[in-house]
């Protein structure tokens, strides 16, 4: 009896220290892949930049949740020789055809959009996923709130395609960048 | 003559217990084969079904889901069979699993650090190989009986069988599904030469071509190895 809990103990220790070894390893290039990502993300969504992006973002509470929760939302701000070329930030559509969809947008100081990229989205292959296409995300290029309603999917009266068979998707992404612009909108007029 | 051939069989025993069972080349390469048609995971064990339906929606997926099976089925055989005096039987299935996990968030650790994409597109299935039946199968049928270089032997052959028939599937479904293989476009690039635009089956990208296509798959398997016992 003693023999079986002194072999598992020893096991696990040594997977243990193993594992360890290797977290240890690898934990530079994992933070190393998602601050890529990160920059990658922003230069498609943003104007040329130079400064260090993510470690001037600021952090801005834009609301609460049902549960009383702070949402906050991380604002890149892009500069090229101190000078502002737009703000990045990430908005979620939470009515997307299956799951949640995760969208980057960049806005110039005019308050246009400089941009959009999706970052995560669980849409149908074929039908919904094609907003991850660039000529698609494209049509949201010098998009602002003075549009109005011209910012809509077309089935809604606006000018922005869908896809057939697929409306759901390309809309609520529509409407996460509306969204999106009121929050800049809002905390821009505040100074921020 | 009797004589003759009673003393060369003779001959033979001897040699066969002589030579020690670590180098013999003939055992290991049958143990390296068997998983390549014979006891191939996907058609004839018919193991390690979930991420095989899961994540062969490109070829891409499949080389890179069945290269991280490979390794930890390969890893962990040969850590088991080196083990395999110091197990106690009572114990024996948490010690494996130990094992088998072990190599698996390395696996997993490893894949997020220097091929990120993959990792991304293959997401939670890497951890879940721990619980790929092939795994523990070949763990409790072949590592804990038998010799480190049979084992790694058959660990490599298993996972090799079933990269291959990942990478058969992953290729149907992103062909018809898609149009490309290997990100190639391969069908819309001939359509495209008559000036059609393809149309992909949509469905084979969809769950229901993985079992539409697997299925058959195992048909033919079943029908060639039919015919194969046939000749025999």
């Amino acid at each position: 009896m003693v023999r079986l809990i002194l072999v598992l103990t020893i096991f696990c220790l040594v997977a243990a220290a193993a594992l360890a070894k290797v977290y240890d390893i690898t934990k530079g290039p994992i933070a190393e892949q998602e601050r890529i990502k990160t920059i990658s993300g922003l230069k498609a969504v943003l104007p040329a930049f130079n400064n260090d992006i993510d470690k001037e973002a600021t952090e801005v509470v834009v609301g609460q949740d049902r549960k009383g929760r702070d949402i906050k939302i991380k604002f890149y701000k892009g500069k090229l020789d101190e000078s502002p070329v737009g703000t990045a930030f990430q908005v979620i559509a939470r009515d997307g055809y299956s799951g949640d969809i995760s969208i980057l947008m960049g806005v110039g100081p005019d308050g246009k959009v400089s941009g959009i990229e999706i970052i995560s989205h669980k849409e149908t292959p074929g039908l919904g996923n094609k907003i991850q296409k660039e000529v698609w995300r494209n049509q949201f290029k010098g998009r602002s709130l003075d549009d109005g309603p011209k910012l809509a999917v077309k089935k809604d009266g606006g000018e922005i395609d869908q896809f057939s068979g697929a409306t759901i998707s390309p809309r609520s992404v529509v409407n996460a960048v509306k969204k999106g612009l009121e929050i800049y909108k809002k905390e821009s007029g505040n100074g921020g | 003559m009797a004589d003759r051939e009673m003393m060369s069989s003779e001959i033979a025993d001897v040699q066969t217990a002589s030579t020690p069972s670590l180098l013999n080349l003939k055992e290991i390469a049958g143990d390296f084969v068997r998983g390549l048609w014979e006891e191939i995971p996907l058609f004839r064990l018919v193991l390690g079904m979930c991420p095989t339906l899961a994540v062969t929606t490109s070829a891409t997926n499949g080389v890179g889901m069945g290269i991280a099976t490979a390794f930890v089925l390969t890893s962990s055989n040969i850590m088991i069979s080196i083990l395999r005096k110091i197990i106690p039987d009572m114990i024996r299935i948490p010690a494996f699993i130990i094992v088998i996990a072990s190599f698996v968030t390395i696996t997993d650790l490893m894949m997020a650090a220097f091929t990120p994409e993959l990792h991304h597109a293959l997401g939670i299935f890497i951890p879940l190989i721990v619980v790929n039946c092939i795994v523990l199968a070949r763990a409790e049928a072949f590592a804990s009986k038998n010799t480190i270089i049979r084992s790694a032997a058959d660990g490599l052959g298993m996972g090799i069988g079933f990269t291959l028939v990942l990478i058969l599937l992953g290729s149907t479904r992103e062909i018809l599904g898609n149009g490309t293989w290997f990100d190639m476009p391969v069908l819309t690039g001939i359509m495209e030469l008559f000036n059609y635009e393809y149309q992909p089956m949509i469905v084979m990208i969809l769950p229901p071509g993985a079992f539409i296509g697997l299925g058959l798959f195992v048909a033919l398997a079943n029908k060639i190895e039919e015919r194969r016992k046939g000749k025999k």
